[in-house]
């Protein structure tokens, strides 16, 4: 990357790749003038795994775990956009017992993630408290997808036509269990840091987004929703058994300062854990006996074709675009991840905030640096 | 300290020797005793900060190195002497070097007057507020050639940063015990603590509206002053890395540190001799505290108990709140604070010279009351929520009653996952 | 008095050899070389030096600072014979805070206090 002869009163420097707010390793060069800034030109590249290749060297089912790399912090999602695209170029049904489980698992994923998403928020701030409460209510996720599949983190726990492993009642009571305290939690959040006075002032009214700059930008999921936009896969292009899923989608009201502003997309990742829980209580009600999973051919063959299959991730859309070519591999694979388009729009927001913005603008714009590159 | 002095080479039958020896053999002593003091007291206060940090965070905190982790500090100074002392190739070596030494010097000099006890004290001064005030803005410089001479973008911003900040937060702080001083008419600090008593109406956190405002006021500037959260954007994390020490390992980075502690005593321990009667024992005169060494100790005991207490409070802002950014911590202090001081300085004044003795009793009464009793509604409001988030902890899916954890569960999942592995090799 | 600010100043001296003995400690024990000593710039080689011309807005800080602290400095001594100075002491406090005041409202005026 061409590196710019600083002006002689401008102080230029790197925030990353090694840096504590930089989510992963991700690079921003600031040009600044004392505190405020020029601009931030974000660099990416740093953790780049080459995904999209590998998925080429991949049987289709062979492919599924390594979708839980593409963002660590949301695998089932990745799992799922992945399983999408191909179901939908095999024509495979999957079971309904299997997509109920499905939307716990996705569930549950989203408020991991967004847990660490609000809590990174306040931890950028300065508040490091509720950064450790939530990850406390992470690890009893953490040990709920640990008995569902063996894995705490990349969890590869769905499969090409359902998902891996059944779960017992025995499992089910304990998501009640968790779900009956974690609603309450989050009430307790917000007692610790949503209210507080030096918290709103640093986020409201901070680098807001207009609904036409997030469409412009490609933003996606709750950044996108912050802005105003009423957009939500899961509602407005369904997959899955989300259409008999009661559910409201949060849209950015501006509660605290105006629309799009840091504290509204804050605001709605709080907003979306509740729903999570809403969609999880009624998942668990009504989950239907029967298989796990449809069968799929071991050397599954796919005629040449392409399919797009795209889910409603914590992070907003994230699709996987698979082309086949009649053999056993994907013929070519694209992600499309909803933290690339956040972070292109961080160069457009940097210009006059100052460099403790830009961090709440990181934070709140929920970039994550291995989804990014791939 | 010369009467000390004096005193001493009495006792130790050694009147013959030039004063001037005994004098700096003396000060020698003091200087050490003092040293050690501080040292001890910032370590300690390391331990607590983490232990508090762990406490608030619903974790345990250091517990492995004696008694409840007690000697973390001391384990961890021992680290610290062990390591390299890195200075960076671009950085201005002299500079560098001599960096913590105001800072460490500002913290020291400075407790050689604070009036632990009511013969506890190095240094009675007839100016002892505004040797306090002084001194320990000897922190600045030190954080600003730290900040310069690493000749590293994240240290100069936290350096710059930390400069305006804390001469900006000085003028409200003065401001405040100004007011005391007002009130006093004296600059000793021994002698602000003799106009107090030991009661809290004897307090001049108390005496009236305006007093404690200015409380308040020191205690926020003091705290600015201090960097430490809210306001500790020179060091702020998550942006600046770790401000103007990011550059500085080993003992050199343990002076910054130590002063920053040691800072934290400091500035509650001059907000209880200011305003919270110093070493004053409820119902007990002066006088019978000068005849008694139990008494004595009583007071030491007592001063100890309430400096420490205001540092808990530092630190446990330190975990409650988030950071404010450099424009509304500037905007903080001259557009309220500062107008706020002078309004409650002149307040006082005039306060001092239009109530009458019998309104003033009033006053204090009336100030004390509803003073104690906002503390004991916070008090009241914070031990609720202990109860209640010892209620939630029974929810825990591992111990609670909903959800008892079972490695069975476990077990036969992976049982399962093996079985399923199994069959998958097999076929 | 004297003596105690003699004092004060001994052990200003002593506060200075105790770090030094600190410090002098690890130049024996610690080990030394062991780490890259380019300055820690986020994992990058920095860009430039650290040495440049910086934003006004700190320097206006300082300035406002000195206009304010000098004054506290003029209050002290009145704030001691507060109450031997009486009255006329007390208004010609207050003409001089009325008058900082006035310099106050212009610094906002001028908005010297706004970052953008």
């Amino acid at each position: 990357m061409a590196v710019a002869i600083p002006h002689r009163e401008e102080l230029m420097l790197n925030m990353g790749p090694h840096h504590p707010s930089t989510h992963g390793v991700l690079r921003f060069i600031l040009h600044t003038d004392g505190e405020v800034m020029r601009k931030a030109v974000p660099d990416v590249g740093y953790l780049h795994r080459g995904i999209e290749k590998i998925a080429e060297r991949q049987p289709f089912a062979g492919f599924v775990p390594f979708t839980d790399r593409v963002n660590y912090l949301e695998a089932i999602f990745a799992n799922q956009a992945y399983a999408l695209a191909v179901e939908r170029l095999a024509g495979i049904q999957v079971p309904p017992r299997a997509e109920y489980l499905r939307v716990i698992a996705a569930e549950l994923n989203r408020i991991a993630s967004h847990q660490i998403s609000i809590g990174s928020v306040s931890m950028d701030i300065g508040a490091y408290t509720p950064f450790l409460y939530l990850l406390r209510e992470r690890e009893k996720i953490n040990d709920l997808f640990e008995a569902l599949c063996g894995q705490r983190l990349t969890f590869n726990y769905l499969r090409l036509g359902g998902v891996a492993f059944d779960v017992k009642d025995e499992w089910l009571r304990r998501l009640e269990a968790f779900l009956d305290h974690f609603e309450p939690a989050i009430d307790e959040f917000n007692s610790l840091i949503s209210a507080n006075e030096i918290f709103v002032k640093r986020l409201a009214h901070v680098a807001p987004i207009s609904a036409a700059d997030a469409v412009g930008y490609g933003l996606v999921g709750p950044n996108l929703r912050a802005s105003g936009v009423d957009w939500d896969l899961r509602r407005d292009q369904p997959y899955g058994i989300y259409p008999e899923l009661e559910f409201d989608v949060p849209v950015g009201r501006g509660i605290r300062g105006e629309v799009g502003d840091c504290y509204d997309r804050f605001w709605l990742r709080v907003e979306e854990m509740r729903q999570s829980c809403r969609l999880l209580r009624q998942a668990v009600a009504k989950l239907p006996a029967g298989d796990v999973c449809a069968k799929v051919l071991r050397k599954l063959k796919l005629p040449a074709g392409e399919a797009y299959g795209c889910v409603e991730g914590a992070r907003g859309e994230l699709g996987f675009y698979v082309v086949t070519d009649g053999t056993d591999k994907p013929y070519r694979v694209k992600i499309r991840s909803g933290s690339f388009a956040a972070l292109s729009i961080i160069e457009h927001l940097s210009r006059g905030l100052m460099i403790a913005d830009l961090v709440a603008v990181i934070a709140t714009l929920d970039v994550l640096a291995p989804e990014m590159d791939r | 300290m010369q009467l000390l002095a004096e005193r001493i080479a009495t006792w130790l039958g050694m009147e013959g020797l030039p004063r001037q020896a005994v004098v700096a053999g003396v000060v020698l002593v003091v200087a050490l005793v003092v040293a050690t003091v501080v040292l001890t007291i910032a370590g300690i206060l390391t331990w607590a900060e983490r232990r508090v940090a762990g406490r608030t965070q619903s974790r345990v905190g250091p517990n492995r190195v004696g008694p409840l982790g007690f000697l973390q500090w001391v384990a961890d100074g021992i680290k610290l002497i062990t390591k390299e002392d890195v200075i960076p190739a671009a950085a201005d070596r002299t500079l560098f070097r001599l960096a913590p030494y105001p800072v460490i010097v500002g913290i020291f000099a400075a407790f050689a007057s604070v009036p632990f006890g009511q013969k506890l004290i190095a240094a009675d001064l007839n100016v002892g507020v505004l040797y306090l005030m002084a001194i320990t803005s000897l922190v600045v410089v030190g954080v600003l050639m730290a900040g310069w001479a690493s000749n590293n973008k994240w240290a100069l911003l936290g350096g710059v940063r930390s400069a305006a900040q804390i001469v900006s937060y000085e003028v409200p702080s003065v401001l405040a015990a100004l007011s005391v001083v007002l009130l006093a008419g004296t600059l000793s600090l021994q002698g602000i603590i003799g106009k107090q008593g030991g009661w809290p109406w004897e307090w001049y956190l108390f005496y009236n509206p305006f007093t404690f405002v200015a409380f308040f006021l020191f205690f926020t500037s003091a705290v600015a002053e201090g960097n430490r959260t809210p306001f500790d954007l020179p060091e702020a994390e998550s942006e600046l890395v770790a401000g103007y020490n990011v550059e500085y390992s080993g003992m050199r980075f343990a002076g910054f540190f130590l002063g920053e502690f040691a800072n934290v005593y400091l500035l509650s321990a001059i907000a209880t001799a200011l305003f919270f009667g110093g070493w004053q024992i409820p119902g007990v005169t002066p006088d019978m505290q000068a005849a008694s060494p139990v008494w004595q100790a009583v007071g030491v005991g007592l001063f100890a108990l309430k400096a420490g207490t205001g540092a808990f409070v530092v630190l446990w802002l330190r975990w409650t709140m988030p950071r404010l950014r450099v424009d509304q911590l500037m905007g903080l202090c001259y557009r309220y604070l500062l107008p706020l001081s002078f309004a409650m300085l002149l307040g006082n004044a005039a306060y001092v010279w239009l109530v009458p003795q019998w309104a003033a009793w009033v006053v204090q009464g009336a100030t004390t009351t509803v003073g104690l009793a906002v503390a004991g509604v916070f008090v009241r409001r914070v031990f609720y929520h202990i109860r209640h988030v010892g209620d939630d902890v029974s929810l825990d899916l591992a111990r609670g009653e909903s959800g008892t954890f079972d490695p069975q569960l476990q077990v036969r999942v992976y049982g399962a996952f093996r079985r399923r592995h199994a069959g998958d090799s097999a076929s | 008095m004297t003596s105690d600010l003699a004092g004060l100043l001994f052990l200003a001296v002593f506060a200075l050899l105790i770090p030094g003995a600190a410090l002098a400690i690890p130049a024996l024990i610690a080990p030394k070389g062991t780490v890259d000593l380019t300055p820690y710039e986020s994992g990058m080689k920095p860009v430039g030096s650290a040495r440049l011309r910086f934003s006004v807005k700190f320097y206006l800080v300082s300035l406002l600072f000195i206009i304010f602290d000098v004054e506290v400095i003029y209050l002290y001594p009145w704030a001691i014979r507060l109450r031997d100075l009486g009255w006329p002491g007390f208004f010609e406090v207050v003409m001089f805070v009325v008058i900082l005041g006035v310099g106050y409202l212009f610094i906002l005026k001028k908005r010297a206090l706004d970052w953008d």
